[in-house]
């Protein structure tokens, strides 16, 4: 860990945030991606059999 | 066109809409700005360009939604697209109307509202002078608004969140000339700017208003 | 060298999309991954403080990034809609659709990593500075230009609508851009990194950050594809169900 000195907050909150905006912006899209897979199939699967 | 032109004004007249609405609006915006930062005549002066000129925008804003919808609603906006005259004349002059039924009103009252903000005295000419050239700019990029969200349910709100963003540059250079004019600065630039933002826009968006309502309709 | 401009467009087919962003995707949502974390991790542990701005020189490494990538993505979904216009490319229209979000998340990290540095440099964390100022207005389009995909149902009207909006949204932000200068001064110093940047930033912070601009380019781009195929799929499932409510009708 380096020594960040007196502005080590302002530096891993900068940090911080970034991280949590992008993890929910990867999680929102394959959260939605799974979704909207598993819906299709079950779509496609009613067409072919119903 | 002039027809149609009479037949929108007439309309916004007679079903009470935008004429008096957005006037009524912009006076009690004024009128509360006061309640909100204190009645000091000094700050009211040095804020009173900006309130004037974001109070014209809301006002606009208000009456925007009614330049398609209720054509939309009633099917008249269909026939309006078969008509002999062009699509792109027909947003053109309805955006028209608009601004002589609600932009005008609010030039010949910005005046009046500038006293109760202590307008500086300097300041009147430029006001008036801005909001003439500034609010067909409004009522213009608002059609686009208002084309991008005619079909719509509950299409205002979205309608002000695609507007507002696109008044910013009419906004800033308005009330910089008002601000400027008050100082006794030169207005040249802002001015030259801003009237070019109009004609711009008068020139090129109702080709997009258009292309959106044939979107809509199709 | 001609180019086959017509093989080109056949990779914007969606079946053939789907197809090969299924083999690429994975390859470069890993390199994105491995080249993200070693621009950081370089940026966030190896490199000395600036003598002037101590540590919270660290925070350009995201950024910078995420700034630029805020105004490209802008950009990109410009020439996206731009194909949809003239050659009525589905994927080219869901392309923009998925950038989207994409965009705004980078705008508010530049915007808040802006604020968090501006605290201890300048004193306060928000200033109506020009750069600033265009930010927040760039944030306000990319608002709109999502809340109008979502509020309508058919997915060519939005289309359409989109790319009308985004085409005349990008004249205004370059307009909002201009009046926001004229407007105020401000502080915030220029561009730090342009293709002469040798001269603006010592090296020792340029390569780090190049090195993270990389990852975040990769970033977008792997999240980009997966959220255009997702879209591809949800069209088709959209397809699906109005041929199942149509036979069932």
């Amino acid at each position: 860990m380096p020594d960040l000195g007196k502005y080590a907050g302002d530096v891993l909150m900068a940090y911080g945030v970034t991280f949590l905006l992008l993890a929910g912006l990867i999680w929102r899209s394959l959260a939605r991606s799974a979704k909207v897979k598993r819906q299709l199939k079950a779509a496609e699967e009613r067409k072919s059999h119903g | 066109m002039i027809r149609l032109l009479w037949r929108d004004i007439t309309l916004a007249f007679r079903s009470g809409g935008g004429f008096g609405l957005g006037l009524g609006f912009f006076l009690i915006l004024v009128t509360l700005v006061p309640f909100g930062v204190g009645p000091e005549g000094d700050m009211l002066s040095a804020i009173a360009p900006g309130i004037l000129w974001v109070g014209a925008l809301l006002a606009c804003l208000l009456s925007l939604d009614r330049i398609f919808a209720l054509d939309f609603e009633d099917g008249s906006l269909d026939l309006l697209t078969t008509a002999p005259i062009p699509l792109e004349g027909v947003v053109a002059v309805k955006a028209l109307a608009h601004w002589i039924t609600t932009g005008l009103p609010l030039v010949i009252a910005a005046p009046a509202l500038g006293f109760l903000l202590h307008l500086e005295s300097t300041a009147y000419r430029w006001m008036i002078v801005t909001l003439l050239i500034g609010t067909p700019a409004l009522s213009f990029i608002g059609s686009f608004g208002a084309a991008l969200t005619v079909g719509l349910k509950r299409g205002g709100l979205l309608m002000s969140l695609l507007v507002l963003p696109l008044y910013i540059p009419t906004l800033i250079f308005g009330a910089e000339v008002v601000r400027r004019g008050a100082g006794g600065f030169l207005v040249g630039t802002p001015l030259a700017m801003q009237a070019g933002i109009t004609l711009g826009a008068v020139a090129l968006l109702p080709f997009a208003s258009a292309a959106a309502i044939r979107v809509a309709l199709r | 060298m001609a180019i086959n401009w017509n093989a080109f467009w056949e990779w914007a087919n969606p079946r053939k999309f789907m197809w090969w962003t299924d083999r690429a995707l994975p390859v470069i949502a890993i390199l994105a991954a491995v080249i993200f974390v070693i621009g950081l991790v370089w940026g966030f542990f190896l490199t000395p403080d600036d003598y002037r701005q101590g540590a919270t020189v660290k925070i350009f490494y995201i950024h910078v990034p995420s700034a630029m990538m805020a105004i490209n993505i802008w950009a990109m979904m410009l020439v996206a809609s731009l194909i949809w216009i003239v050659r009525r490319h589905h994927v080219s229209a869901l392309a923009a659709k998925s950038a989207a979000a994409i965009g705004m998340t980078m705008t508010l990290i530049a915007l808040i990593t802006g604020a968090v540095w501006g605290k201890p440099m300048w004193g306060t964390y928000w200033e109506w500075d020009p750069r600033l100022t265009s930010f927040l207005i760039l944030l306000l389009f990319y608002i709109g230009y999502m809340a109008l995909w979502e509020a309508i149902e058919d997915p060519d009207t939005a289309a359409d609508l989109t790319s009308a909006l985004c085409l005349v949204g990008s004249v205004f932000a370059l307009l909002s851009r201009y009046a926001v200068l004229f407007w105020n001064q401000g502080l915030h110093q220029g561009a730090s990194l342009s293709l002469d940047a040798e001269e603006n930033v010592a090296d020792v912070y340029w390569y780090p950050a190049l090195v993270a601009i990389a990852g975040f380019v990769l970033l977008f781009v792997a999240l980009v594809l997966l959220r255009t195929r997702t879209e591809i799929r949800a069209r088709r499932l959209h397809a699906l169900e109005m041929r199942e409510r149509v036979k069932n009708a």
